[in-house]
């Protein structure tokens, strides 16, 4: 019932007319609401059907419509040969897809999950990463890596790594992390547009959660700009970055400051390489404190390249050192407690607020 | 260790188990007189592979094997090759040749720098191949790539300021001796991890195929080779693309360039089953072992590979004995190759043997053999000239082309980065 409603709805996009309000869900008459992934599946469905070149190639994205139901429908609508399931081949399957990248295909890769990822990253780095410069510029890869990253819930620690900052350390890739709805869509047609290997990391826990989304975000060419970050909330006492999950966080830690006095501005990355070093930095200039969220863990990550670029670049601004939230310094354990305090959580945000404006009592390491 | 496998009685495989005090490899003392390793034969080792698919796959392998072997017992009468194709054959060996002689010189001179690996030796494999191929097939290699590289017809003025680090190379000099790429000769590199370069070549034999069947450019017939080494058939990768290549049916051939030796292991001391063309059946396609220092072989049997290629049958996995007469790369000291093998490969050089055929068979001349090989030493001495000549790349050239667009998301229709167009934060930039 749900994949013809969603065919429909993807169907009437594909014509380019605005979808009518009753066929998709909504919540209140005035937004519509689409989960994230909705608008993963219609970024792709979209994308396939403008350009040829485009295919999906991965663990059961097709017979199985998706891992985690992000290809639903695709398989039918394109076919076999522009949808492929492959084989547990990820070092395999990836090199193919950089192969057939090379000659101007446009390959979309989905890893079941990023950890996965790891057994194809010779591929990743090396064949794709690498080659626009080894070739000086000859041989482009307009490639997608794309999968679910960072930690779910009580899948332990081989499933729960966020590697945003492995990927983002290396020059030749562009990485991207959306929060909602909208930036799944924009961000995903933006990457299979590029002309360049885009790392492009999902977050399983937000796959179902819906956000409300406006009537330019369901045209079929809405894209958003790589390399640009935005800013969810305006504030003017500490700035907060955050990237996936944890901008969702850092938006509910915002609003518990805010009884408190405390005017969090909330910056979503969306696009860790290129990091979008302007937007934070005047963002910084105008609080004076800065606080990194991550979900990854801490050493080399996202937060420490952010407070490098930040002490570089506006020292003399910093009212407070920064502070950076981060996951444990552990792999992610398994037990329910354990987990919870393994990755931030809301009340980290906010005590890390607290400490930068100066308004709480010091305290001992938190995540 | 030993004291176990004494006890046990061996049936297969046909080579002795080595222990540290027997030469490592002796051609003389192997028993088994089918043995592939042995010198080189007019019977191409196809037959013992024919019979290992009947034991193991269904109709269709054994079916091409046979056809295979068809063709090639008709053609043993007649010549295999005419005159132009003889001189050719001999100018790109002979080219391959001496530009590696040249590398190696101008490396000790230092002129060329890092690393190096030549070809010395295994030019009738690249030859054999290449030389059939069209300009719109595709080629993968790994770090030894210079040969591929001139006999998919990158000009040697590139080759040789490609390796002198020039940005007149043909990557500009930030490619380098392992990373050869031209998209103009569909040379798909050089690639320094091994089996890396297999998934790639697979997908570009993937491309091949999507361009036919859902592009709909009709009659794309490209097809892919894949040049890799023994030490490379151990690794997972190569497994893993044999399986989808034959699952997919994909129009591409696994050439093994078996010189038995990956740097200074011994491929026998580090594979399991050494008869690499036996992997081939495993998955499903035909598995095929030719002698690689003789180039007319290796042409027959890449003529029938290629064909089958091209009409669509799917994969082909050959495996080529062939030897290399340098180190593996010139910092290598190459000590632990035993000298006996060594002369013996060494009596067997691809290009001595196609000169003794041509002129033994009257399609050439000792005087016209010797106009080509000056002929090349001319090319070579001028490519040396010219990236001696050629200016180093500019400082500014650090910095271009990491990306094919770096400030994200393309070119519009207008010309500008779309991500300069103001609208564009507003989500309503139009494609």
């Amino acid at each position: 019932m749900l994949g013809i409603v969603r065919q429909t709805m993807l169907g009437q996009s594909l014509q380019k007319i605005r979808p009518a309000a009753s066929v998709l869900r909504s919540y209140s008459s005035a937004a519509k609401q689409m989960t994230v992934r909705e608008a993963l599946n219609s970024a792709l469905d979209e994308e396939l059907s403008a350009d040829p070149k485009v295919f999906l190639m991965g663990e059961e994205v097709g017979e199985y419509q998706g891992a985690y139901k992000i290809t639903k429908g695709l398989l039918e609508k394109y076919g076999p040969e522009r949808v492929l399931d492959t084989p547990i081949t990820e070092a395999g399957f990836t090199g193919i897809a950089v192969g057939a990248a090379y000659h101007g295909l446009k390959p979309v890769v989905e890893f079941m999950t990023i950890n996965f990822s790891l057994q194809a990253i010779d591929h990743i780095i090396n064949s794709a990463a690498k080659s626009n410069y080894m070739s000086a510029g000859q041989i482009s890869v307009p490639i997608v890596f794309r999968g679910p990253n960072g930690a779910a819930a009580g899948v332990g620690a081989q499933h729960s790594q966020c590697y945003a900052a492995w990927y983002a350390s290396c020059p030749g890739l562009k990485v991207l992390t959306p929060y909602n709805s909208e930036d799944a869509r924009g961000l995903l047609k933006a990457a299979i547009r590029d002309p360049d290997p885009v790392v492009f990391l999902e977050n399983e826990l937000l796959y179902g959660q819906s956000f409300p989304v406006s009537d330019e975000v369901l045209d079929s060419s809405f894209c958003l700009p790589i390399g640009k970050a935005k800013i969810e909330r305006e504030g003017k006492d500490v700035t907060v970055t955050a990237y996936s999950k944890m901008v969702g966080y850092a938006l509910k830690a915002a609003e518990i400051l805010e009884k408190d006095g405390i005017d969090a501005e909330v910056i979503n990355l969306r696009s860790i390489r290129p990091l979008d070093r302007y937007t934070i930095n005047a963002s910084v200039r105008k609080t004076n404190r800065l606080i990194t969220v991550e979900e990854a863990f801490p050493q080399h990550g996202i937060g420490a390249e952010i407070c490098a670029s930040v002490v570089e670049e506006s020292f003399a601004y910093l009212d407070a050192p920064v502070e950076r939230i981060a996951g444990a310094d552990v792999p992610v354990p398994y037990a329910a407690n354990l987990e919870r305090m393994a990755v931030p959580q809301v009340e980290d945000i906010v005590r890390a607020a607290k400490r930068a404006c100066f308004r709480s009592v010091p305290l001992a390491a938190t995540a | 260790m030993s004291t176990a496998f004494s006890a046990a009685k061996f049936t297969s495989p046909p080579f002795p188990l080595r222990s540290h005090d027997k030469p490592l490899f002796d051609p003389l003392k192997i028993p088994n007189a089918t043995s592939p390793f042995l010198g080189s034969t007019r019977k191409i080792r196809r037959s013992s592979s024919t019979k290992l698919n009947l034991h193991r796959r269904s109709g269709t392998v054994v079916a091409v094997s046979d056809v295979v072997k068809e063709k090639k017992s008709k053609s043993t009468s007649s010549l295999l090759i005419t005159k132009e194709e003889g001189l050719e054959l001999y100018e790109d060996m002979v080219l391959g040749r001496a530009f590696e002689d040249m590398c190696a010189q101008m490396y000790y001179r230092g002129k060329m720098f890092g690393f190096v690996h030549l070809y010395n030796g295994q030019e009738a494999v690249s030859t054999g191949f290449i030389k059939l191929l069209k300009q719109q097939d595709s080629v993968v290699s790994t770090y030894r790539d210079h040969v591929h590289a001139l006999s998919k017809g990158v000009p040697a003025r590139a080759v040789m300021s490609e390796l002198f680090g020039k940005t007149t190379g043909c990557c500009r000099g930030q490619g380098g001796s392992m990373h050869m790429f031209s998209s103009e000769h569909n040379l798909l590199g050089g690639f320094a991890f091994i089996g890396e370069g297999i998934p790639v070549a697979t997908g570009a034999a993937f491309t091949s195929k999507y361009k036919r069947e859902v592009l709909k450019e009709a009659d794309c017939d490209h097809v892919t080779l894949a040049f890799f080494g023994d030490g490379t058939c151990n690794n997972g990768q190569f497994f893993e693309c044999l399986n989808m290549a034959a699952l997919w049916k994909l129009p591409i051939v696994f050439v093994v360039e078996n010189n038995l030796w990956a740097i200074g292991m011994s491929h026998l001391r580090a594979t399991s089953d050494p008869q690499i063309y036996k992997k081939g059946p495993a998955f499903g396609m035909p598995g095929i072992h030719v002698d690689g220092m003789d180039v007319l072989k290796v042409r027959e049997v890449a003529k029938e590979a290629i064909a089958r290629a091209r009409r669509g049958e799917g994969p082909t996995l050959v495996e080529c004995e062939t030897y290399r007469f340098r180190g593996h790369s010139l910092a290598d000291p190459d000590e632990l190759r035993d000298p006996a093998e060594k002369a013996h490969y060494a009596a067997r050089d691809p290009i001595t043997a196609l000169k003794k055929y041509l002129i033994e068979n009257s399609l050439a001349s000792e005087a016209e053999l010797k106009a080509i090989d000056k002929k090349i030493d001319e090319v070579v001495e001028d490519a040396v000239e010219f990236a001696d000549e050629s200016p180093l790349p500019s400082r500014s050239q650090l910095l271009e082309n990491v990306f094919a667009d770096p400030k994200g998301f393309g070119i519009g229709p207008d010309g500008r980065y779309r991500c300069e167009d103001p609208k564009f934060t507003e989500g309503t930039a139009h494609v």
